[in-house]
């Protein structure tokens, strides 16, 4: 994003000794300004209604109670209550998600970058990648649906949910690596060779450590943007109330789904619950997004 | 975090392999096997896409034979009665419906935002102001599903009155029961949601208009509009289609926020202000709870048009883009 600060697009400076410009011209200049900013506001107001909304509603119920409890025995009009069942679920299968989407999304990157140069296959999987980033979650979901609860015959649980957020996030990691792999300078490969250092020895220890923090950038932003993903976790892992820790058997309690059920409660105290439990996951993303925007500003590739 | 301990693994090998002696082998295996890996896991990548389809029309066919109506033109959604009797004629309506309405609403928004950035706003602050717009997309959909279902949806009421009142002629903000929680405040969710994945494609598309012709406008005079008219606009044409397409496929595709805003109704109607409406995938997410078997294979039949749908726009947008580069 920071490429883009470059010289182009400055203002025409109108010089001293030029004629002016006409009325109509200016005016239409002008208009156009002003639908520009108006433009760039109009999309900064639901941002920060939603967020103070969120910030608001949510620290009413965003204490330690709400961290540490789970809802179990609890009915949805009591006070108290809490979404630790929710955040232990949510941590678990994210983190199980990366570990699936991780090495294959990395390996699938080098593929493409180090392997496939100009081969027909690496075309097909560039675009199937790209065309993957566009599936609907809902419909990842419905497939793990079909294939691991209806064919497979497994039952519902936190890891039916991770395998879905998988699929949702191979493609970003897939982009993500594939980008940085790229910037890697062709040199240190090439040094690397003349070496006498095998290939693939040559990925894992010059390419791929030349590459880490952009990687992990990547892989922070798409774990941040699976974590919010509720639709195919609403037909997988689904519901419980209690602090399920074993995300392989039972039914298990998400963060998303935990605002779904409790925003589409009645009763005022699971709103208020539901506005604690969207504050905790938007801290996390945030968090996230934030680390992760710090580490590519720490250590960029480095070019010699 | 994983490719960290997967790399550090890799590295205590080699120093072990180091360690030992001289080196056993020129690593031909090693190479054989690592190249193997790398691209066995693109053929998985690419199965996985064929096992979506493949499972999906599976276990939809059943409940496909068992439907009493026909799939395509039935508007009734009751795959659970005995027979079952449903189709996606309703809720297709819905999802194209609501997702033109958010690329109409979002599309010259979001080009305005990318000229913004991109040529407008202060340079020290732009890359900093582009941050914010992307913020808007790491806000998980069931947030804004909250907020669109507890708050949004008051002020949408409001909106929906006033239109319904003084532009109801308009067979589209016709009606009554005006309400809320309708397909145009869904659509208004739907283009917040979308805003900046076309924006920051625009955004890239702006990025790649060649110097030389933004200076020769600017050489004969030309005011900024028309160095934007003149040489922005026509370069990144085909961009902004496909990051516009690249935006409906996500609003086609588009659930939770969906599915909490809009209160269900049946039967397909033109008047966007009324409350309800639905769309494939909030009934995906509504009615799963309550599905019997057929009913389960009804709702994967649907995701199966909206999983066609939305490869159809994605490909397309995809294609544009990829003939785009050639040209340049």
């Amino acid at each position: 994003m920071s490429v883009m600060t470059g010289e182009r697009g400055e203002a025409p400076t109108g010089g001293g000794t030029l004629p002016e410009i006409s009325f109509r011209r200016r005016a239409a200049d002008k208009v156009v300004q002003a639908l520009v900013y108006a433009a760039f506001v109009l999309a900064i107001v639901p941002l920060v209604s939603v967020l103070w909304m969120v910030i608001g509603r949510g620290l009413e119920r965003l204490d330690p109670t709400f961290l540490t409890h789970s809802m179990n025995g609890l009915s949805s009009g009591d006070e108290g209550g809490g979404a630790n069942h929710a955040i232990v679920g949510t941590l678990e299968q994210v983190g199980l998600t990366s570990a699936m989407a991780v090495p294959l999304g990395v390996l699938t990157a080098v593929y493409l970058v180090e392997y496939g140069r100009g081969r027909r296959l690496a075309k097909v999987i560039t675009f199937v990648v790209d065309v993957m980033t566009g599936i609907p979650s809902i419909v990842a979901g419905l497939f793990v649906l079909a294939f691991w609860l209806l064919a497979l015959g497994f039952d519902y649980s936190g890891f039916a949910g991770s395998l879905a957020l998988a699929i949702l996030m191979l493609p970003t990691v897939v982009r993500a690596t594939e980008e940085m792999l790229l910037l890697v300078p062709g040199d240190l490969r090439e040094a690397a060779y003349a070496l006498g250092v095998p290939r693939w020895r040559t990925v894992c220890f010059v390419v791929l450590p030349t590459a880490l923090p952009g990687i992990v950038t990547g892989v922070m932003l798409a774990v941040a943007r699976v974590m919010g993903e509720t639709a195919p976790l609403l037909l997988l892992i689904f519901i419980t109330d209690a602090i399920n820790a074993n995300p392989f058997s039972g039914p298990q309690g998400s963060l998303p789904t935990f605002i779904w059920y409790q925003a589409g409660d009645p009763n005022p105290q699971a709103v208020e619950r539901a506005w604690a439990a969207a504050l905790t996951l938007i801290l996390i993303i945030m968090l996230l997004n934030l680390g992760a925007r710090l580490l590519s500003r720490l250590r960029k590739p480095v070019s010699r | 975090m994983t490719s960290e301990i997967d790399i550090g693994s890799r590295a205590g090998f080699a120093r072990d392999d180091g360690v030992a002696g001289p080196p056993r082998s020129t690593g031909r295996l090693g190479d054989r096997l690592f190249a193997l890996a790398a691209q066995g896991s693109g053929v998985l990548l690419l199965a996985v896409m064929v096992a979506i389809g493949v499972f999906l029309i599976w276990k939809a066919v059943p409940a496909l034979q068992a439907n009493e109506a026909d799939f395509l033109t039935e508007q009734e959604w009751n795959p659970n009665a005995n027979p079952p009797v449903f189709g996606i004629a309703q809720l297709a309506f819905g999802t194209v419906m609501s997702s033109f309405l958010a690329l109409v609403m979002a599309t010259p928004v979001a080009i305005g935002i990318a000229l913004f950035i991109s040529f407008y706003a202060p340079r020290r602050l732009a890359a900093g102001l582009g941050y914010l717009v992307d913020l808007l997309a790491a806000v998980p959909s069931i947030v804004y599903g909250l907020w669109g279902l507890h708050y949004f949806n008051t002020t949408m009421d409001d909106v929906g009155r006033f239109l319904n009142a003084y532009f109801g002629w308009i067979p589209l903000f016709g009606g009554d029961s005006v309400g809320g929680r309708s397909l145009l405040t869904a659509s208004v969710i739907l283009a917040i949601m979308i805003l900046p994945i076309i924006s920051s494609i625009t955004r890239e598309v702006f990025l790649q208009v060649p110097g030389s012709h933004v200076e020769a406008a600017l050489a004969l005079g030309a005011t900024r509009w028309e160095v934007i008219k003149l040489a922005v606009l026509p370069f990144g044409r085909s961009g902004m289609i496909s990051a516009a397409m690249l935006g409906l496929g996500r609003a086609l595709g588009e659930t939770i926020a969906v599915a909490m805003v809009l209160s269900t109704a049946s039967g397909i109607s033109i008047h966007i202000l009324a409350d309800g409406g639905n769309t494939i995938a909030a009934n995906i997410a509504n009615s799963f709870a309550e599905a019997t078997e057929t009913g389960r294979g009804a709702l994967i039949a649907s995701g199966l048009v909206l999983f066609v749908i939305t490869l159809i726009v994605n490909m397309t947008a995809r294609l544009i883009v990829a003939r785009r580069k050639e040209f340049a």
